[in-house]
């Protein structure tokens, strides 16, 4: 059952093949004898998980099971859930069980699916390897030597190890689509706003968006139409209808005008990645689409000024860790400053201190006009070239990362670790959606190509996305790792 | 624009954040190579660009003013370090 | 040397939402420590603000109130800084684009002129908690109970010129925040606190002195004391030689004189930047009208009403519109009697006196508008003579005579207050009086024409008495002249 897309595990527990409470104790086993290799879970939350497919099983007894009835999933462990420990990866919150549900969790709960347990993840999202968790890293289930990709690499590495057939991810920098992309499986970031932030822990508040991550553009259509909707409980929710997703999937891609940006295919690109992608565009090609190079030229920007934007909020977003209602408190302070720096050197990891300091030094008088103020309206130009962009097609294309996953332990300086995410950050700037798409490989690790499109254009990329996937099986490879004799 | 060991020792202040001279000089190296790689801003002209703040063009909805949340103390208490008859307790505060 | 004082204040008014700025929690006073702080109020990891509707309705009330502009965008900053009773380590504030824009208020003063003062602008903020010192082994205990409690800081520009100014300025603000009713104006609770700063120059000169902000005075009287203090401890230092150091102080009321605040922080660095958890606050020109258009009548319109439509002197105008209860039970007096005069002097003299003996507020005074009204009806339609009226008014002050609007009426019966007008009822009093009194009539005869006047007084008080006070005085004295005259 742990190689079936969450459209087959819905149409087998529909048939009665199996039931929740089997599938669930099928793939806790699987996270007991094999994620000790991984280290993709911080929490499994087994016994919830059991009498949530219970109840799951119980309600399609009873008639009144929807689309999402008892498949099981995993939750980053950014987002709230109460009664369990949500660490966002960090010391300063592994004490803390979350009291409330993120308003997705509600959702998910609500659908009747079944939570087997928290992800791991760079600490506060900070991080595009995975290296980041107090935790621990997590390895990467094509080959243990190399990184998942961050910040949800848990979520990422768990489904292509077959742990779990989906998991919600997080994606401020490209947090969903890189690790998706370096372990082979479909990850989606909607647009700002499709998906409530409410309960999801903030790295920086207006790039941070939800999204899900699973085995095929068809799991992501089902997940996200579960997810989406207006919140009153986030002011930056958007009050606009959720289409049918799946229901667009199988338009036909005839006609579509497809711009690949230049700045996405240039130096640094490893050539296998764009072998690769390239390959995956002449299959496009094939279905019915029309190419043409389109130019973002503010590109290089994106990184720098996501730099400065992201600490800036990240750094006031963190200063609620202090030690006082929640979260580690350092022993015996001895005045109020003396609790708030021990807790806060303390609790917090490396790149989250590094961050804190950037923001904070940017924001601070005499540095505000050259820094944030910049940033803010360098992000403005970026977001007028993707729409620029989509006046004259209709998505673009191109790599989710440079290269492919890279070894743990390979990006020792964090400058270089933040341009691995040239072609995913200045996507979070603009507020776009963009998917990534396992699009082969570059030797034994997985190249993910990213589809990007309009404001609100999530119908349009999992069509483009799944039309893609009927035509390839990249998405359906397995890394030998999820074969128990491995 | 340069950043010094007092700039790292004033955001560490600031952001109250424990650091010993030996970790400000560890992030002032790393700050100092962030920083150069931002300032890759300044060479762009913005002049007369309004600042974006959020990627949306959308304004704020507001709320009705109902109470609708109700006493949950205890169970938010439940992961607070120190309490005491209801309060928060932190080391004395000298006003 | 002469030394001109310059005068700013910034006012912070606690709205009287029902629930908090940017959460469903209560914002009612008193309650359990912590009761009443959600998930939101506590800033609990991935928790979200969403702007009460009731709180910019308000504040722009009361922008339009002050004749402000009203900008169409407003946005919420974050002004971060570490605190023990400021949850998320950030207040959710207006820094660069405030809700109110500038405007002006009348303030009225002891000499019967009126002065503008301008204001700077007003924002919304969030309300801090509240730290507590009390039996917890020298810890501090933190309630948060008011964190997120919305809070209008209205800033004026250095107008004021003394510190009556500055007390009238602080009680016209209270007036239109009253008679909004956007806030309770409570500030022994602290709905409204009071950050003041002052400096000096010498008369004549322009640019302002190094100025002192004296945090926290939470009363009108501390304002004028505290201002008082602060300007000798400015002129005396300059005058000695020394400068005034930009600082904050304390007020100490205990011992009437401002300390500063030592503290060893360095000058603060806010680094204020839009909230990214809220989006601009757009108000378009519709709802400012609509506002606009069911604005109360507020203290200044009603000041001049009451002068120039219904004839009352401007001090008496004054008083009766300081307060929206004032102004509202006053007239409904005047409704019920019909007379405006009669109706203020009740309320300034009867009834005030009544309320300040025993400390209550006219909302919780136990003689109701509409029982007063009647009352001073039953002075005007001669059923009873003044004197009898402040008796009436004091027994239905007691609870004599029931809660029904014409109590007056019981009072009277019950206590046969009733005015004699019945001529022959009262010549026969005289009669009496004049028979019973043959020395004093005997003066009377024997004085000289023009200093019989006075000497009626006598032959009066002897009627009302044996009246017990009922007789109509006019009558009284009118039939007595006759009579006494008579026997010269």
């Amino acid at each position: 059952m742990h190689d079936k897309t969450l459209t087959e595990l819905a149409a087998g527990l529909r048939a009665g093949e199996f039931s929740s409470r089997e599938l669930t104790q099928d793939l806790l086993g699987r996270i007991d004898r094999l994620d000790g290799r991984l280290n993709s879970f911080i929490s499994v939350t087994a016994e919830q998980a059991l009498s949530a497919a219970d109840r799951a099983d119980t309600a399609r007894a009873g008639g009144e099971a929807g689309p999402l009835n008892g498949l099981p999933l995993a939750l980053k462990d950014i987002f709230c859930t109460r009664g369990v420990k949500t660490s966002c990866g960090s010391r300063m919150l592994d004490n803390f069980v979350a009291p409330y549900d993120a308003s997705i969790v509600e959702k998910l709960t609500e659908a009747g699916t079944v939570s087997l347990g928290k992800t791991n993840m760079d600490e506060f999202a900070m991080g595009s390897s995975n290296e980041n968790s107090y935790y621990g890293p997590v390895k990467n289930p094509w080959d243990p030597s190399a990184v998942p990709g961050g910040s949800s690499g848990g979520s990422a590495a768990a489904v292509a190890a077959g742990l779990v057939p989906a998991a919600m991810g997080t994606d401020t920098g490209g947090s969903i689509r890189q690790p998706a992309a370096f372990c082979g499986i479909t990850g989606l970031k909607p647009t700002y706003g499709r998906v409530s932030r409410y309960g999801m822990i903030a790295y920086a508040s207006s790039l941070d968006q939800a999204g899900p991550m699973a085995r095929s553009a068809s799991d992501c259509a089902l997940l996200l139409g579960a997810m989406a909707g207006h919140d009153g409980r986030d002011s930056t929710s958007v009050a606009r209808g959720v289409p049918d997703y799946q229901s667009e999937l199988d338009a036909p891609l005839s006609g579509l005008k497809i711009g690949l940006p230049v700045e996405y295919f240039g130096d640094g690109l490893d050539p296998a990645v764009e072998t690769a992608v390239r390959e995956a565009i002449r299959v496009y090609e094939s279905l019915g689409a029309t190419v043409r190079e389109v130019s973002l030229p503010h590109t290089h920007y994106a990184i720098p000024a996501y730099y400065v934007i992201a600490p800036a909020e990240a750094s006031s977003n963190l200063s609620r860790f202090d030690g006082v209602r929640f979260g580690h408190r350092c022993e015996a302070p001895t005045d109020l400053v003396d609790l708030y720096k021990r807790s806060r050197a303390e609790g917090f990891g490396d790149e989250v201190k590094r961050r804190i300091l950037i923001g904070t030094h940017t924001l601070s008088e005499g540095f505000f006009d050259a820094y944030y103020k910049k940033a803010q309206q360098v992000r403005r130009l970026i977001r007028q070239d993707f729409l620029d962009a989509f006046d004259e097609v209709d998505v673009l294309m191109g790599p989710a990362s440079p290269t492919p996953a890279f070894d743990l332990g390979a990006n020792k300086d964090p400058v270089s670790m933040y341009l691995q995410d040239i072609y995913t950050i200045a996507v979070n700037l603009a507020g776009i959606p963009g998917i990534s798409v396992p699009a082969g490989f570059a030797g034994n690790r997985p190249v993910g190509l990213q589809v990007l499109g309009t404001h609100f254009a999530e119908a349009q990329l999992l069509n483009v996305a799944h039309q893609f996937q009927q035509a390839t099986d990249w998405h359906l490879r397995r890394p030998a790792f999820a074969e128990e004799s491995a | 624009m340069a950043i010094e060991h007092a700039d790292v020792l004033r955001a560490a202040h600031l952001a109250r954040l424990g650091l010993d001279e030996g970790d400000a000089t560890h992030y002032l190296d790393d700050l100092g190579r962030i920083l150069e790689m931002v300032d890759q801003l300044q060479s762009l002209d913005t002049e007369g660009v309004t600042p974006m703040a959020h990627p949306l063009d959308a304004t704020q909805r507001l709320r009705a003013d109902e109470v609708t949340e109700s006493d949950q103390r205890d169970h938010f208490q439940q992961c607070a370090p120190a309490v005491e008859n209801g309060l928060y307790l932190v080391p004395r505060v000298v006003e | 040397m002469q030394w001109e004082t310059v005068i700013g204040l910034e006012v912070h008014v606690q709205l009287a939402t029902r629930s908090k700025i940017f959460s469903g929690a209560s914002t009612a006073f008193g309650a359990e420590p912590n009761s009443q702080a959600c998930a939101v109020d506590l800033g609990l990891p991935g928790v979200l603000p969403v702007l009460n509707e009731s709180a910019v309705a308000m504040a722009v009330q009361f922008g339009l109130g002050v004749n402000a502009e009203i900008p169409e965008v407003s946005v919420f900053d974050r002004k971060n800084y570490f605190y023990a009773d400021l949850p998320k380590g950030y207040q959710t504030s207006q820094m660069y684009h405030p809700i109110v824009g500038p405007g002006e208020v009348e303030i009225s003063l002891e000499d019967g002129t009126t002065k503008r003062v301008r204001v700077h602008h007003a924002h919304l903020e969030e309300d801090a908690g509240k730290s507590l010192h009390e039996d917890l082994h020298g810890m501090t205990g933190i309630d948060l109970n008011r964190a997120g409690t919305p809070l209008l800081e209205i800033v004026s520009e250095p107008d004021m010129r003394s510190a009556k100014e500055a007390a009238a300025y602080l009680k016209a603000i209270h007036s239109i925040v009253t008679y909004l009713g956007i806030s309770d104006g409570n500030m022994a609770e602290g709905s409204m606190r009071c950050d003041v700063n002052v400096s000096v120059r010498p008369k004549g000169q322009d640019a302002f002195g190094t100025r002192a902000e004296i945090k926290n005075v939470n009363s009108f009287r501390f304002v004028e004391r505290a201002i008082e203090f602060e300007v000798e401890r400015q002129i005396e230092l300059i005058e000695d030689g020394g400068k005034v150091v930009q600082e904050t102080r304390l007020f100490d009321p205990e011992a009437d004189e401002t300390r500063s605040m030592r503290t060893k922080e360095e000058a603060n660095d806010y680094r204020y930047f839009p909230c990214p958890d809220l989006l601009p606050v757009v108000l378009d020109q519709a709802y400012v009208d609509h506002l606009r258009a069911n604005l109360p009548e507020l203290p200044a319109d009603k000041r001049s009403r009451f002068e120039h439509e219904l004839g009352l002197s401007a001090y008496d105008a004054g008083v009766l519109s300081a307060s929206r209860a004032m102004a509202e039970y006053f007239e409904r007096v005047k409704e019920v009697c019909g007379d405006a005069k009669q109706a203020a002097n009740w309320v300034q003299g009867e009834l005030s006196g009544a309320l300040n003996r025993e400390s209550l507020a006219i909302a919780d005074s136990p003689v109701s508008a509409e029982q007063l009204g009647l009352l001073i009806n039953r002075v005007l339609d001669d059923t009873i003579n003044g004197k009898a009226a402040k008796e009436v008014f004091q027994a239905m002050w007691q609870g004599e005579g029931g809660n029904a609007d014409n109590s007056a009426d019981t009072i009277i019966e019950a206590k046969g207050l009733k005015q004699v007008t019945d001529t022959g009822a009262i010549e026969a009093m005289i009669d009496q009086v004049i028979a019973d009194s043959p020395a004093q009539v005997a003066q009377y005869r024997d004085a000289e024409p023009e200093k019989r006047g006075k000497m009626i007084g006598y032959f009066v008080g002897q009627v009302m008495k044996a009246s017990r006070g009922t007789a109509n005085p006019q009558q009284v004295n009118g039939l007595l002249k006759e009579k006494l005259d008579a026997l010269c």
